[in-house]
């Protein structure tokens, strides 16, 4: 079926497929993809990108970033939502414990590979650890302008007044810019990139990160990434200087601050909570005898 | 609560147990084989070739079956397939004009060398329920006719001979045929790659967008020229051998529109091309398509830009429904973070508004005690 290598997953369970799903070609093929991507950092490399056996919108980029670093000593955390529980997250790790026979954590510490959607661990990441992002839309200036002939154009020439015009119009509008998502970023003072919608508070994190950080978008075909210590600035203005959301009450399973958290709804009277939305965190947090105020009620797994 | 993100495990375990049970349906009924979906629902099957990009009847066949009758879960499942198949090479170009006839009309000519043969249609029979179908259905037998076997010329080369027509494009034979599945499609994208990603594309949405050309959104003034239905041959080379091999044959469905254009500077006035070709029998993509491809044609051709189904980068970026329904489905997945995000900015816009207002109301007050 496909063009068999030495792989010991292959052989072992007998799988139709290769080594992590896809062939060797196509991974040669995305192999070159992310090294243009990593000596253009924030550049969007296009590549033919393949179908998944998950449909695309699903994290197919992320997966086939993946596929083609992932080695059979890699150990694999995926998150969606900071979450490794969640069901795409549960699906995509899953795929790839059938397809690569690979050792697969929740843990951010014990992760080579740590495919996300949607967010970046709270724990820092290090050189050892490659971080992969789902991206659907890759296009930081898509919605501002919906041709990609255009776009690429404006990135050739470095034409990024438009979207300093958006922040502006929001300050203006609103008092302040009004994007929480995808909030955009120069990478190496270069290029704009998306950093997929994490939430403006992840921003941070990517700047100087010790670990290597890939972007798939497999629907739109594009693979893009920042090498590890590069600099990742958020776009922003002198007299509004960029910020990151900040929450009111700490994890109330926890009790950790300065961490990301999801309002979980508790009644139909407007009882509700704030936990971290990074569960890893929030376990090893609470194994080192952090607790929060609703420390009894939550937190059960299955 | 805080369980309602946990458990997904088993949570997908059972969903897909469900889902199982669900597709056999009531278990007293017999399992439906993939012998009738072949034999029975051959238009079913037909389309998921076409769109799933690969030929291949029983397969196509199973992937209804296990879809639950979903035609685009179906080319999903297909397309998933075919993207794992190593491509060892591409097939000399069909002769169509050498075509098993089993269906050929032209709607331009009366009469035509190799006449008209109408072959199995819907076309002109009563759209009336027939409730004999509800049990199972004999119908008699079609029975055959002995016929001489006669040269069916495409209507394009009758028409060509005399000039009326423009020249079928020439691909240079040095330069390979574009494969969006092999090499990331890029705007603009030339004629080879337009016709792959159409033929692949959603029958839904270049029907659509076939028809808004019919209304006048980018009017052609299309006829059909001829459709043709039937096996052709596919050929191979090799490189140690200096003829092709044959590798089997398929049937396919070929459109051609024949389209007015009054010319322009280089150009004479005379017909123009819309080419639609698909696998098995498929008469509804293959003539939307011959429309989709003649309207993406306007820039080559110089005509003014003014609709949806001449923007190839809109027509290309959104006719493939593995990836729109991907896209738009995924619209399930928790989204809790981004949506934390805007529910933190909307708390705080309708503060600030709040107070806003307050202030504004204050300042009236204080206007209205002084006056």
């Amino acid at each position: 079926m496909t063009i068999r290598d030495e792989s010991p997953a292959a052989d072992e369970k007998r799988s139709p497929y290769n080594f992590a799903y896809l062939d060797e070609q196509t991974k040669r093929m995305i192999r070159r993809a992310i090294l243009k991507a990593v000596a253009i950092p924030g550049y969007q490399v296009p590549f033919a990108s393949r179908e998944m056996p998950m449909p695309y919108g699903w994290g197919t980029g992320g997966v086939q970033v993946t596929a083609a670093i992932i080695g059979p000593d890699d150990v694999l955390k995926v998150i969606d939502q900071g979450a490794d529980d969640t069901t795409n997250a549960v699906s995509i790790r899953g795929f790839f414990a059938k397809t690569a026979g690979v050792a697969t954590t929740t843990r951010t510490t014990e992760a080579t590979i740590i495919q996300t959607r949607h967010r970046i661990p709270e724990a820092p990441l290090s050189e050892d650890q490659i971080i992969v992002f789902q991206v659907p839309i890759p296009e930081p200036l898509r919605f501002l302008e919906p041709r990609e002939t255009e776009t690429r154009t404006m990135h050739g020439l470095e034409e990024y007044g438009l979207v300093h015009v958006k922040l502006y119009e929001d300050i203006a509008r609103h008092g302040h810019i009004a994007t929480t998502y995808a909030y955009p970023v120069k990478v190496e003072g270069r290029y704009v990139m998306d950093p997929s919608p994490i939430p403006k508070f992840d921003n941070p994190k990517m700047d100087n990160s010790p670990a290597l950080q890939l972007f798939g978008a497999g629907r739109e075909k594009r693979i893009y990434a920042i090498p590890p210590y590069s600099s990742v600035k958020s776009l922003d203005f002198e007299d509004h200087p960029f910020e990151v959301q900040r929450f009111e009450a700490p994890c109330a399973l926890c009790a950790a601050t300065g961490v990301y958290l999801d309002e979980v709804i508790l009644d139909d009277r407007g009882g509700r909570m704030f936990v971290c939305s990074d569960t890893d965190n929030c376990e090893q947090r609470r194994e080192a005898g952090h607790t929060g105020t609703a420390a009894g009620i939550g937190g059960e797994s299955q | 609560m805080y369980v309602a993100v946990k458990g997904g495990e088993a949570a997908i375990r059972n969903a897909h147990r469900l889902l199982a049970e669900r597709r056999r349906g009531d278990r007293s009924v017999p399992s439906l084989t993939i012998a009738q979906i072949l034999e029975q629902l051959t238009l079913a099957v037909d389309r998921v070739m076409t769109e799933g990009s690969l030929y291949d009847r029983r397969l196509a066949a199973l992937a209804i079956k296990q879809a639950r009758g979903d035609l685009v879960e179906a080319i999903f499942l297909l397309r998933a397939y075919r993207t794992t198949l190593p491509r060892f090479g591409s097939s000399v170009p069909l002769d169509t004009g050498a075509m098993l006839i089993e269906r050929r009309i032209s709607a331009t000519f009366k009469d035509l060398p190799g006449g008209q043969l109408l072959g199995p249609t819907f076309d002109y029979t009563h759209r009336l329920l027939d409730p004999d179908m509800e049990d199972d259905d004999e119908p008699v037998d079609a029975g055959t006719v002995a016929v001489e076997r006669e040269a069916v010329p495409r209507v394009t080369d009758l028409l060509g001979g005399a000039g009326l027509i423009e020249p079928d494009g020439v691909h240079d034979p040095e330069i390979p045929v574009g494969d969006l599945t092999r090499e990331p499609l890029s705007f603009p994208a030339d004629r080879d790659l337009r016709l792959q990603a159409l033929a692949r594309g959603d029958e839904g949405f270049l029907l659509a967008l076939g028809y808004s050309t019919q209304r006048g959104y980018a009017r052609s003034h299309p006829f059909a020229g001829e459709i043709r239905m039937g096996e052709v041959e596919i050929e191979i080379e090799i490189a140690e051998l200096d003829f092709p091999v044959p590798l089997g044959r398929i049937t396919v469905t070929e459109c051609q529109m024949v389209n007015q254009f009054k010319g322009n500077g280089d150009a004479p006035p005379q017909f123009t091309r819309g080419y639609g070709l698909v696998f098995g029998h498929a008469e509804r993509k293959a003539m939307a398509m011959a429309l989709c491809d003649r309207a993406l044609r306007a820039r080559e051709l110089g005509e003014e830009l003014t609709a949806a189904a001449q923007d190839e980068e809109f027509v290309l970026s959104h006719l493939d429904n593995v990836q729109a329904t991907g896209f738009v489905e995924h619209l399930k997945l928790p989204h809790y973070v981004d949506f934390q995000a805007e529910l933190d900015l909307l708390r705080r816009l309708r503060a600030e508004h709040e107070a806003r207002k307050a202030e504004d109301a204050a300042a009236v007050q204080i206007r209205e005690a002084a006056e």
